[in-house]
């Protein structure tokens, strides 16, 4: 079990290194960064302190171990195009971000668990029926169909909700939040369902299929012999025993949130840092591009390395079977 | 003694059936004429497709063509005269006083060409890959199923981002509008190989070890005659299933990255790039500019989608 724990961390971190190697090549192959920052009037001594001073003049590992350096303190380098450092311009806009991120989550995981439950038992009703029809569309739609669709009806037609940015938001020390104000709590409500809505679905018709599974076992059968209330079985004891796949997928889903908020956030001009990268890659912001590049990958291999290590806590089974083969 | 003689004209034996009737007979044919929603769809694709080709004959206008446009058109609501020849513009004109059915029409031709090459792109680098890694075995194997496992943890959309934004700054800047259909098409490509990949680098595993590749290797065909003569022609129904799919998923990836503006350049706009446009109209009222592209996109999508589902239960008769 340590020795599996051991392989995956050490996995992980090449993943990491060599997304770090992607991201700083991208500064090499993209322009010189030293035409970028001299003008037209300079000497090849100029040049040449220049690149003494920026460490242009070193050897290709070395400078790539400076920049693995940097980064994991946090230093990004300068935004071409803002002109201010990556990680302030990233710290302001990661609130905003996280925010959405942390709604929607809780909406999917809720909503989706609730839901599929809810359509296992009543497989043959007319509403678990209708809930299954409107998710199979919910799957096909792409997201900023979706987010321009409940616009249209909720902005627009019914004039109810606002159609872009986070409305007032409130300073708590270092973070600004939109959940304290009213105009805040309303200008998510739109975005935080876009985003959720087909992680919600995913969720949902992942935990209906494995309660399906579940609710043919014996050990159901029995439990409802011994004449153990409906909500005890259901919760209990199906539920329980689909949460090992259900797991690894949120887990995995909640990365994609994170990844598909830049859709989300530009369809609803969201000032967070999915529209700060979207602009990056228009404007060719490499620094900009490669520290997201940089934040989500370390965010992805932190999740994955979660969920696979959650299994083992979750699943009983998995534990003997590696320690038989090792 | 009389023995009955033939008729001349009389078949001795009883004609091979032709290619065609063996497919009208064939089981696969009977499934597909028991499934309404499968006939829809196909014809649905069928006829999207067909238009898309033939955009040039089909579309009353050329959008692209500054000579055919007129501002005095310009938001001309569905079913509308043209102020100047008296046509009349089925789903009304946008701002500039294109006609709306004509721009979706070229639009739909990127979507589906971005959407289809880049699945071939796809196919070609997975089934390559996968038949290697499979066959092969070893370090081969290793090192391209760990970049599949790796490029899996990141959803498809945002390596296609990635590999859009770093093809943008490598390019020079006088030839991007030129290069980004190009350039789409890689990145979207790039981002859904792994499904195959990991389909025929399994199928392949199953195949190797049976009788006839044994023979192929004992008469002494060569690795890579046995690996696309005898493997390949055997793995390629799931991969057949998985591109259908992933021809809607590429479609919906391309409408996705030209409407967030990292995709096809305005001058060649495809669906999601006219979503883009018109979302920008959706306030001021003038919804024909942005629905009908939308609505187009989704049928596409859709249909492509349940094609997909059907093939998929079609060839896999252990689910039906």
């Amino acid at each position: 079990m340590l020795a599996f724990i051991i392989q995956r961390i050490a996995q992980s971190a090449l993943v990491l290194l060599v997304v770090g190697l992607v991201a700083f090549s991208m500064f090499s192959f993209v322009g010189d960064p030293i035409d970028n920052m001299l003008g037209q009037e300079r000497t090849q001594a100029d040049i040449d302190r220049l690149r003494g001073q920026l460490g242009l003049d070193q050897p290709f590992p070395v400078q790539y171990v400076k920049f693995l350096g940097n980064a994991v303190q946090g230093n990004f380098g300068i935004s071409y195009r803002q002109g201010r450092p990556v990680a302030d311009i990233l710290l302001e806009r990661a609130p905003a971000t996280l925010e959405l991120a942390a709604v929607s989550g809780f909406l999917a995981i809720f909503m989706g668990i609730g839901l599929g439950v809810f359509t296992a038992i009543r497989r043959e009703g007319f509403a678990a029926n209708a809930i299954m029809s409107l998710s199979l569309i919910g799957v096909s739609l792409p997201t900023f169909l979706i987010g321009i669709l409940l616009i249209y009806l909720f902005s627009v037609e019914l004039g109810w909700l606002p159609s872009f940015g986070r409305g007032e938001t409130v300073r708590v020390g270092g973070w600004t939040t939109g959940f304290l104000t009213e105009s805040g709590l309303k200008a998510l409500i739109l975005p935080s369902i876009t985003l959720g809505l087909y992680q919600m679905t995913l969720i949902m018709r992942l935990v209906r299929s494995e309660m399906l599974e579940v609710l043919r076992q014996d050990y159901i059968r029995f439990a409802r012999a011994r004449g153990l209330r409906e909500r005890a079985v259901n919760f209990r004891h199906a539920l329980k025993n689909t949460l090992v796949p259900v797991i690894t997928v949120t887990g995995l889903q909640l990365g994609s949130i994170i990844a598909f908020a830049i859709i989300t956030e530009t369809v609803f001009q969201w000032p967070g840092v999915g529209l700060l990268f979207i602009n990056a890659i228009q404007f060719v912001d490499i620094p900009v591009m490669a520290a997201y590049l940089m934040l989500i990958s370390v965010m992805f291999v932190g999740i994955n390395l979660i969920v696979d290590l959650l299994y083992f806590s979750i699943d009983p089974r998995l534990r003997a079977d590696r320690t038989k083969a090792h | 003694m009389t023995d009955r003689q033939l008729p001349p004209d009389m078949p001795i034996a009883v004609k091979d059936p032709s290619r065609l009737s063996i497919a009208l007979q064939s089981d696969f044919f009977y499934t597909f004429k028991r499934s309404p929603v499968a006939i829809i769809s196909f014809a649905v694709v069928v006829i999207m497709v067909l238009a898309a080709i033939f955009a040039p004959l089909v579309a009353p206008y050329n959008p692209f063509d500054p000579a055919s446009l007129n501002l005095m058109n310009g938001f001309s609501r569905p079913m509308t005269p043209n102020a100047f020849t008296g046509d009349t513009f089925w789903l009304g004109t946008d701002d500039q006083g294109r006609d709306v059915f004509s721009t979706i029409l070229y639009g739909m031709r990127i979507s589906l060409f971005v959407g289809a090459a880049a699945v071939l792109f796809a196919m070609i680098l997975g089934i390559t890959l996968g038949l290697l890694a499979g066959y092969v075995g070893g370090w081969t194997e290793t090192i391209i199923m760990r970049i599949a496992d790796v490029q899996l943890t990141f959803p498809a959309i945002l390596v296609a981002m990635l590999i859009f934004g770093i093809a943008k700054g490598v390019t020079p800047v006088e030839h991007r509008d030129q290069m980004a259909i190009w350039v789409l098409i890689i990145a979207i490509g790039l981002s859904d190989w792994v499904q195959f990949a990991r389909v025929v680098r399994g199928a392949t595993l199953v195949e190797k070890n049976k009788e006839y590749v044994q023979a192929a290797r004992l008469i002494g065909r060569r690795s890579p005659a046995i690996m696309v003569r005898h493997i390949l022609p055997n793995v390629l129904s799931p991969v057949l299933v998985i591109a259908t799919i992933s021809l809607a998923l590429a479609i919906i990836a391309e409408a996705t990255l030209s409407f967030l503006g990292v995709g096809a350049p305005p001058t060649q706009p495809s669906l999601g790039t006219l979503i883009r446009i018109g979302q920008g109209f959706l306030f001021s009222g003038e919804w024909w500019i942005l629905l009908f592209p939308a609505a187009t996109l989704l049928a596409l999508a859709l249909s492509v989608n349940l094609l997909g589902d059907w093939l998929r239960d079609a060839l896999n008769p252990r689910l039906r």
